[in-house]
């Protein structure tokens, strides 16, 4: 994908809803683009040093000990809770198709947020909406 | 490449447009000297593997008269080589090892042969293979896409002699290890320099990579801090655009928004380069990293064409775990003369039904074994959190050394139980090895401690792995 495609996806995203075109090629630019195979484990459970990801293509499966546990696609985000928590992850990501994501690497996470109020607001809403979600489903 | 095949006894035809060795350090870096060392003294003995760590440059052989070429031609001025000298290097072991190669012959197209394997069709007749390696490297020049007007603008590989920027002021589109190539290069001529791109600058000493924008052109950076009237700036550049005897370039801020407008002498493109995969993308072949590198599988195999390989730069397609967002060191000599001699392995026994040697380790053996390739061995520490040393477990109870491996394919896909070895940089700059431990479906992630002059045979290190390896050794 050039800049200008990834761009054009960012813009469809809500995470990035209130960011104008600059903001958007230079988050194309800070954020590296990565392609995995289906079948390809993208976080380990358990391994340190993991980035935070967005995905721009493909769906993928999250994993905990070995069972799926929910499904990703096209504008989910994953790898945030173990950098913000500084912990390895609690999940296995797997491509279930071919995956193209943009990476973000963990030590660049916090400032970035910080830099960006707006994106750190509609994170925080969607870790609840997924917090809402997990004790819907465990009740 | 043709190396390592050779010494394991696969038939193969080596294909080169050129018209012999080392063709790209005729013309790059454009300012003379590599950003890789070689260190004519170092604290191992050139004969040795472990000469490797020292000496970014060389190619790998067996036979000790062929190791370590590099230093053997630099002049002492540096310990980067200049680029006539990494040629001269290269030269000379193709000739010393009587590498064969056809010069001169161009790959015009590629299609799938029945049942299997292909055929490429060259400037001298088909060539009909199993398997085909693309060792093409990162060698044309790229722009991206959605900056107006950058058509116009020269490209690195266009950059004229110093002289012509005299009293010039200057704007590179991009602040990556090109760019500050350049600038470095002409901070003696130029009035101004600007660099931009919307990225900021990620220095080599500050993220612990090698894959960023190196020390020795630190230059440009510093006056732009200290004040010095150079500029290096976060900004998307949106249009260039030619006036009578210049450029206007027009700009966002990116880390500082607001619009930039700059009237300069000449621009120069420093944006990186691409893999000329001639016809691959139509054969299936995919891509990405703006369309610029082929993805892979962790032994570099095209993730969507089984058979086609790919060596040299441009084996960092194959991105490996990345740990703390460190690339590996696949895109220099450094990296990939190692992913070379572990993809020749690979294919011996996976296509070509050669088995290889996998000598046995005493249990009593293994903790050393282990400790002496993270303290010693270069691949680990040039393909950091990327190769792995592999001891299988075997059902007898002892090991048997697998050699290298990438260390993803042992951490997900890996067939044997066993424990494999890597060094690491972590987040705060510390080097350490890390122990994978594979027994049956689960596999873990053990980090050691690190070490002072990164010596891990200590009293500590040999307790901690041996809690690690409980019960098998």
């Amino acid at each position: 994908m050039d800049t200008e495609e990834i761009v054009e996806i960012l813009s469809s995203f809500a995470l990035f809803a209130d960011l104008g075109r600059a903001d958007l090629q230079a988050v194309s630019h800070t954020f590296e683009e990565e392609s995995f195979s289906e079948g390809q484990r993208i976080l380990r459970q358990g391994f340190s040093g993991t980035g935070f990801y967005l995905i721009l293509q493909g769906e993928a499966a999250v994993v905990i000990d070995g069972h799926e546990r929910s499904r990703l696609a096209r504008g989910d985000f994953f790898g945030e809770i173990s950098i913000l928590l500084d912990e390895a992850p609690n999940a296995d990501i797997t491509a279930l198709t071919p995956l193209t994501c943009i990476v973000l690497p963990r030590d660049q996470l916090t400032e970035w947020l910080l830099s960006k109020p707006p994106v750190a607001l509609r994170m925080l809403q969607a870790e609840v909406r997924r917090l809402r979600a997990a004790s819907r489903w465990r009740s | 490449m043709s190396y390592c095949l050779r010494r394991l006894g696969i038939r193969h035809a080596l294909l080169s447009y050129d018209d012999g060795p080392g063709g790209m350090f005729r013309r790059f870096p454009i300012f003379q000297r590599l950003i890789t060392w070689s260190k004519p003294h170092a604290p191992a003995d050139k004969a040795s593997d472990q000469y490797g760590w020292y000496d970014w440059n060389s190619l790998l052989a067996e036979e000790p008269e062929h190791r370590s070429l590099a230093p053997s031609f630099m002049d002492g001025v540096s310990y980067f080589p200049a680029r006539h000298e990494m040629e001269e290097q290269l030269i000379a072991f193709a000739e010393r090892t009587a590498i064969e190669c056809r010069y001169g012959c161009r790959w015009e197209a590629t299609r799938q042969d029945e049942p299997d394997g292909f055929v490429l069709d060259t400037s001298d007749g088909e060539y009909r293979c199993d398997v085909a390696i693309i060792a093409t490297g990162m060698a044309e020049p790229w722009k991206p896409q959605g900056v107006e007007g950058i058509e116009h603008v020269p490209h690195y590989v266009d950059t004229t002699a110093p002289e012509t920027y005299k009293d010039q002021r200057v704007f590179f589109i991009g602040k990556r290890n090109s760019g500050f190539e350049l600038a470095d290069g002409l901070l003696p001529w130029a009035r101004q320099i600007i660099l931009a791109s919307p990225r900021p600058v990620r220095m080599s000493v500050l993220v612990h990579s090698s894959a960023a924008a190196r020390a020795r052109y630190i230059q440009p950076y510093e006056d732009h801090v200290l004040g010095g009237g150079n500029m290096v700036l976060d900004a998307a550049i949106e249009r260039v655009e030619r006036t009578g005897t210049g450029f206007q370039v027009h700009a966002q801020g990116t880390s500082r928004p607001g619009d930039l407008q700059f009237e300069v002498d000449s621009v120069v493109a420093a944006t990186g380069f691409t893999v000329p995969l001639g016809d691959l993308r139509k054969l299936g072949v995919k891509t990405f990293f703006q369309d610029r590198l082929p993805s892979q599988t962790p032994y570099w195999e095209s993730a969507t064409v089984p058979g086609i390989y790919f060596a040299g730069a441009i084996t960092q397609g194959s991105i490996g775990l990345k740990k703390y967002g460190h690339p590996s060191g696949s895109s220099a000599v450094h990296g990939f003369r190692y992913n070379a001699l572990v993809l020749a392995r690979h294919l011996a026994e996976t296509r070509f039904g050669i088995q290889l040697d996998r000598p046995h380790v005493k249990p009593a053996e293994a903790i050393d074994h282990l400790l002496a390739h993270a303290t010693r061995s270069p691949d680990l520490w040039n393909q950091q959190s990327y190769l792995a040393r592999v001891l299988d477990h075997l059902d007898d109870g002892s090991f048997a050394d697998a050699g290298s491996m990438p260390l993803a394919h042992f951490v997900d896909t890996y067939d044997q139980d066993g424990v494999a070895i890597t060094i690491e940089t972590d987040a705060a700059g510390d080097i350490h090895p890390a122990v994978y431990l594979r027994r049956g479906a689960d596999v873990s992630e053990h980090l050691l401690a690190p070490g002072h002059l990164h010596a891990y045979e200590t009293r500590e290190h040999r307790s901690q792995l041996s809690s690690l390896l409980q019960g098998w050794v």
